[in-house]
């Protein structure tokens, strides 16, 4: 197909799908914060980072590889990111999106700058766990075992959190709390701790996919902020707050972008903002919102 | 007012009054330009900032009765924002020089403002060797290295290594264009063949739609027109695809030991690269280094932060044989005088601005032979001076005549 053989683009698409497995993790919990809280969480891509870097750290003074960073790092992460909530954004709930947007940005823009004048901007390595090494010829590609992982364990999360919110009933008191917290307080839940816990668990994806980062990129201060723009353009084409819109889209996105990189590589960091224009010009909410 | 008091203070103002028309408003401003936070920060940056500060001082600035400020931004990589923040410079906070500026593509930009402003250039971070070539200027030197030196020291010993075949990986702007050019033209004159290439954007983090392309190719080696955190990223998800199990190996075009330190040996050993500089390479590169990296939470110098030391050396050196600090007549000085340092050593500036010394062809260390952290290169070959960059009659600058 245009001049490409047909194996080599099952490769570009497999690639494709495994950086889209990324945007799905990220967008994903981009869409349960706003979804649920109505806060855009610019410090997604800090958090991502801190996520890498607590893996890092974990292995450097602590000594606990990479299993263990999957299961510690998004709660650490996590705990800090309630600490935020409870400390500052709790307080601008009954305000514009704006100043949850503003502050989130501003934590983000600290953040990044604190750990890059502590740790430069090359990043620090992290091997890929030794389980996980290596890879198989799948015959029309060499696939690491590291990223077929990848692929697994993220689909496995967003299907599962997807679960969680749409057909538990945790997900409904939490749908319920957004629609109206009046109403859910008077049946005697704590709504304002479970802003709280989902906020962290929101928090604890963005660390979980820094984590899952950590061995293909380096532990880089600036591995979130080149990452989250194209993020938030993947939550805005699948509809602000659309959990399934965010998972899919995540994924979709990420073979565009494969493609993409194939047929003409110059745009391929550019594609998703083309599509977004697009998107936002035939349907201002996104793929899978729902006019408000 | 007694007859020699008059005289005196006469003979005061008119002294004050040459010095003043010499140097302008009395102060030597130079202004660090460089990638302050972004990809190009820990081989630029604040590093270079550090470099400079130390050429004023062990220059001996204040004793020889030179006033030298020091000033830098972060220019984002952005062209835009590089220019933009170079007029406001030159125009109305009466910087002399702007150095470094690595991203070829607004060294380029830069390197237009200051001829139209008359005002000098010294290019450190930046590789394009259209700087001594067509565009060159009579207000700039470029210091450190350029595309053509790192083609023809990688590119030839690669090639000589039976590295026949190859397949680039190349940074979409100025730099990696320009870098993929002297490369290829070295590998075709040596006989051998580029089979394909893929521009990717800059930055980009995630190599292995392009590593997969490469493969393809079946190219003996992958070329990487690239810097930075770029290099690190395609390296490092290289030893993931199995780039060297398939038979297929890395050319690192523009490798820094920032890179190198970040990559980890594991990951960096065996790859062949070109530097001007290294610390470890005699007792003044040493000494200097060390009390570099004191002043830089510990990280040893890049080549481009030792090129600003070593250029702010010789401006300076130049300013007080001149006593004057115009532009484009401390840059024709500069030409004039030969270079001494301890970074560099002995070396000259072309007529067509090309700093002139030996380039050297390093191979990174494998781990049990480096020694702890910074001991990662053994020396492979020294070009010398008059081989390491562009024949003066080749680079098509309108400076030089034929």
């Amino acid at each position: 197909m245009f001049g490409i053989p047909p194996q080599a683009l099952f490769g570009q698409l497999l690639i494709g799908l495994i950086n889209g497995s990324f945007y799905a993790l990220l967008s994903l919990g981009l869409a349960v914060i706003f979804g649920l809280l109505n806060i855009i969480n610019f410090a997604h891509g800090a958090q991502y980072m801190m996520g890498a870097f607590a893996a890092y750290f974990l292995l450097q003074y602590a000594g606990l590889g990479y299993g263990w960073a999957l299961l510690i790092a998004p709660v650490i992460i996590g705990l800090l990111g309630m600490a935020l909530e409870r400390v500052t954004l709790k307080r601008l709930y009954h305000l514009d999106h704006l100043y949850g947007l503003l502050l989130t940005f501003g934590v983000a823009l600290i953040i990044q700058g604190v750990f890059r004048y502590e740790f430069g901007s090359s990043g620090l390595p992290y091997p890929i766990p030794r389980a996980l090494e290596g890879g198989k010829n799948l015959g029309f590609m060499f696939l690491p075992n590291y990223r077929a992982w990848v692929i697994v364990l993220s689909l496995v999360v967003c299907f599962g959190t997807w679960l969680v919110i749409e057909r538990t009933r945790l997900g409904a008191y939490l749908r319920a709390a957004t629609e109206n917290p009046t109403l859910v307080r008077a049946f005697g839940i704590n709504v304002p701790r479970m802003i709280t816990l989902t906020y962290g668990f929101g928090v604890g994806l963005a660390a979980l996919a820094g984590v899952l980062a950590a061995p293909i990129y380096q532990v880089n201060p600036l591995m979130g902020g080149d990452l989250i723009i194209v993020v938030f353009a993947v939550v805005v084409i699948g509809g602000m707050g659309s959990i399934l819109g965010s998972i899919i889209t995540g994924f979709t996105l990420g073979l565009v972008e494969g493609l993409t990189k194939v047929f003409y590589p110059e745009a391929s960091n550019t594609v998703i903002f083309v599509i977004m224009a697009i998107v936002l010009l035939v349907r201002p909410t996104g793929l899978f919102g729902r006019a408000s | 007012m007694g007859k020699t008091s008059f005289v005196a203070l006469l003979a005061l103002c008119l002294m004050t009054g040459t010095a003043q028309a010499q140097i302008s408003d009395g102060v030597i401003k130079i202004g660090v330009l460089n990638d302050q936070s972004g990809p190009y920060a820990d081989i630029t940056g604040p590093g270079s900032v550090v470099a400079a500060r130390m050429a004023v001082e062990d220059f001996g600035a204040t004793a020889k009765g030179m006033k030298v400020e020091i000033v830098f931004a972060d220019h984002q990589n952005k062209p835009d924002v590089g220019s933009q923040i170079a007029r406001q410079w030159y125009d109305a906070e009466k910087v002399d020089l702007i150095i470094d500026v690595p991203t070829s593509s607004i060294a380029l930009a830069i390197n237009q403002i200051a001829r139209e402003k008359n005002k000098a250039f010294i290019v450190s971070g930046a590789a394009t060797s259209d700087l001594t070539g067509k565009a060159c200027s009579p207000n700039t030197i470029h210091w450190t290295y350029d595309t053509w030196a790192l083609a023809n020291g990688t590119g030839t010993a690669v090639v000589r290594t039976g590295g026949d075949t190859w397949f680039f990986l190349t940074a979409d702007y100025a730099f990696g264009h320009a870098l993929e050019r002297d490369v290829e033209a070295v590998v075709q004159k040596s006989g051998g063949r580029v089979v394909g290439k893929v521009r990717h954007p800059f930055p980009t983090s995630d190599f292995s739609s392009f590593l997969l392309q490469a493969q393809a190719s079946k190219a003996k080696i992958i070329g990487l027109a690239n810097a930075g955190a770029d290099t690190i990223n395609a390296i490092k998800q290289g030893a993931e695809f199995g780039i060297a199990k398939g038979g297929q190996q890395f050319a690192g075009l523009l490798v820094f030991i920032s890179d190198v330190h970040a990559l980890g040996l594991e990951k960096a050993q065996g790859l062949v690269l070109t530097e001007s500089f290294y610390w470890d390479q005699n007792d003044r590169t040493r000494a200097w280094s060390k009390r570099f990296a004191e002043r830089h939470r510990g990280a040893m110098p890049t080549m481009v932060q030792a090129g600003v030391y070593s250029a702010v050396t010789h401006y300076l050196k130049a300013i007080d044989s001149l006593k004057g600090d115009d532009g484009p007549k401390v840059i024709t000085r500069m030409k004039e005088l030969p270079t001494d340092d301890p970074v560099f050593g002995k070396g000259t500036v072309r007529v067509d601005g090309r700093k002139v010394h030996p380039m050297y062809l390093f191979e990174v260390k494998k781990p049990a032979e480096s020694k702890g952290p910074w001991d990662y290169y053994k020396l492979r070959a020294t070009i010398p001076a008059d081989q390491a960059f562009r024949p003066l009659d080749q680079g098509d600058c309108s400076l030089v005549k034929k």
